[in-house]
């Protein structure tokens, strides 16, 4: 489970594997303290309140061809406003290539697809974990306004690399 | 990639044949990153790869010499190209092998009980195992006990059998240069010491590296599909797929065994465009064993690992063991092993 650290450190000591989604929000107090949730699909049931969310990561195992047809189902009920910086896609166990049964073009194509930046991280490893903790935690103060000068659509910007050409290129 | 014949082609499709006009008549190394810039390109298109039929040269293969390669259980390997090999060279290569091997064993290194010292070591060329003309020939190494007793000249019995071939190797052998002979896949069969021996005299001898081929869930599927695909005359083997499930503290395994009449029927009813096979309907074929699974016993077989496929053209292990059982697709079935070596080197 992701555990929140005051010192807005996001601790990763074990995931789930068949979890497909967590969500990260963020209170608008200058504590920065993060709060993420994981949730195995969506929709989130509607009776709990909770704060705003600010980053939702889809996290696709590629050692399993169920953890991305959940996702698949799951990005259904996502409001079209998260789309805009919002929503990225982790894809991890991509170094054990004997053991993939989703080809790493499958999710390439999907994230191209909803527009959103992909991140692959293998969450096994401690040391890829910690680090793209951290780089969440980054990506989680931009969308939740807390950085002057820079708003996740910006981001969104500039996560997309100079290669992927778009859509009107095709 | 292909040359813009109509005047709206994108800046990009226009770059990139001004590319390839570049690269006509440049250097292997040239050629070579110009390969592998095409194969990043960000827009991935869904593989598509050809049922494996009957093809021309196999008509040729005569079936009683290449037997015995069928029934046998293989281990995989991928192969960098070999510098400076000369099939004119094969009865000196068996010589200096036999030779070394007599030295490695002397040294005790590889003892096991019971073993005859008298090897002898035969390399001859496997004719017609290859996809095109322009593919290398393929060639054996056998290790064979030599009898010791005197009244028996016969060849002893065959210890350890090894091949190398290339089939449809044409990513690989347009990057290359003269020196070297492309033949990224090679099987072994028979103990391991004699593998790792033979290895490392091909690897000092030839500069190439070995690498064990090991085939990921994905491709394990690809391969059931083609399969199941293949127009068969009469069945010999269930289908059966064998899944490993990640958990602890026992692994679990699970095996779906179905009537190849009823698999092939399967496919037919997903199967669209003929001769040829898409990643949808492998996608789809595969999802309607899943969810017959599902439905019955509750388990989401997508969720855990496929391990094994075993058809009646062949059975494949994901370690990297393969057993062709159907001389018909020989050909087809070393073509997408090539394709997956080739991938692997690069």
């Amino acid at each position: 489970m992701l555990k929140e650290d005051c010192a807005s450190e996001l601790k990763v000591s074990s995931v789930d594997w068949t979890s497909s989604a967590l969500h990260l929000c963020s209170p608008r107090s200058l504590a920065h303290e993060g709060i993420s949730h994981l949730a195995k699909s969506l929709p989130l049931p509607s009776s709990v309140t909770r704060p705003r969310i600010d980053l939702i990561m889809f996290v696709v195992n590629l050692h399993s061809k169920y953890s991305l047809r959940n996702v698949e189902e799951s990005l259904h009920h996502v409001d079209a406003t998260f789309f805009l910086g919002k929503v990225g896609f982790l894809a991890t166990g991509a170094g054990r290539e004997s053991h993939c049964s989703v080809h790493r073009n499958t999710v390439v194509k999907l994230a191209h697809t909803y527009r959103s930046p992909l991140l692959f991280c293998d969450l096994e490893v401690e040391g890829f974990r910690a680090t793209m903790a951290q780089r969440l935690v980054r990506m989680l103060q931009i969308c939740a306004g807390h950085v002057p000068g820079l708003s996740a659509l910006n981001l969104l910007s500039l996560l997309r690399s100079s290669e992927n050409p778009s859509l009107e290129d095709l | 990639m292909d040359s813009c014949d109509t005047p709206e082609s994108t800046p990009r499709q226009r770059a990139s044949s001004r590319l390839k006009d570049y690269f006509i008549g440049a250097t292997p190394l040239q050629k070579r990153l110009e390969s592998v810039r095409r194969q990043t390109s960000f827009v991935p298109t869904p593989p598509r790869r050809k049922i494996p039929q009957c093809s021309q040269l196999q008509e040729d293969v005569d079936p009683q010499k290449v037997a015995f390669l069928l029934h046998k259980q293989w281990t995989l390997y991928s192969l960098t190209p070999l510098y400076k090999f000369s099939y004119t060279n094969l009865k000196e290569y068996s010589k200096l092998l036999g030779a070394f091997i007599a030295a490695e064993k002397q040294k005790g290194l590889a003892v096991e009980v019971g073993e005859d010292f008298n090897i002898k070591v035969i390399f001859s060329a496997l004719l017609g195992m290859k996809g095109t003309q322009r593919d290398p020939e393929a060639f054996l190494v056998q290790i064979l006990s030599k009898s010791q007793l005197p009244s028996e000249n016969r060849e002893g019995k065959v210890l350890w059998t090894g091949w190398f071939c290339c089939i449809f190797g044409d990513s690989l052998l347009e990057t290359v240069s003269e020196d070297f002979t492309c033949l990224p896949l090679f099987l072994a069969n028979g103990a391991e010491t004699n593998t790792a021996m033979i290895g490392t005299w091909f690897q000092k001898t030839f500069d190439c590296y070995f690498s064990p081929l090991a085939i990921n869930a994905y491709n394990l599927s690809w391969m059931a599909a083609m399969w199941t695909a293949c127009k068969m005359d009469h069945y010999m083997a269930t289908t059966e797929f064998l899944w490993s499930v990640p958990c602890s503290p026992q692994r679990l395994d699970i095996s779906y065994a179905i009537h190849p009449e009823d698999a092939k029927a399967l496919w037919d009813s997903v199967h669209k465009t003929p001769g040829e096979v898409t990643q949808e309907e492998v996608d789809l074929f595969m999802d309607c064993l899943y969810s017959h699974f599902h439905r019955h016993f509750k388990i989401h077989l997508s969720a855990t690992r496929l391990v094994r496929v075993s058809t009646s053209v062949a059975s494949a292990h994901t370690d990297g063991k393969i057993k062709i059982l159907c001389h018909k697709y020989l050909i087809g079935v070393l073509a997408y092993l090539t394709e997956l070596a080739i991938f692997q080197i690069e």
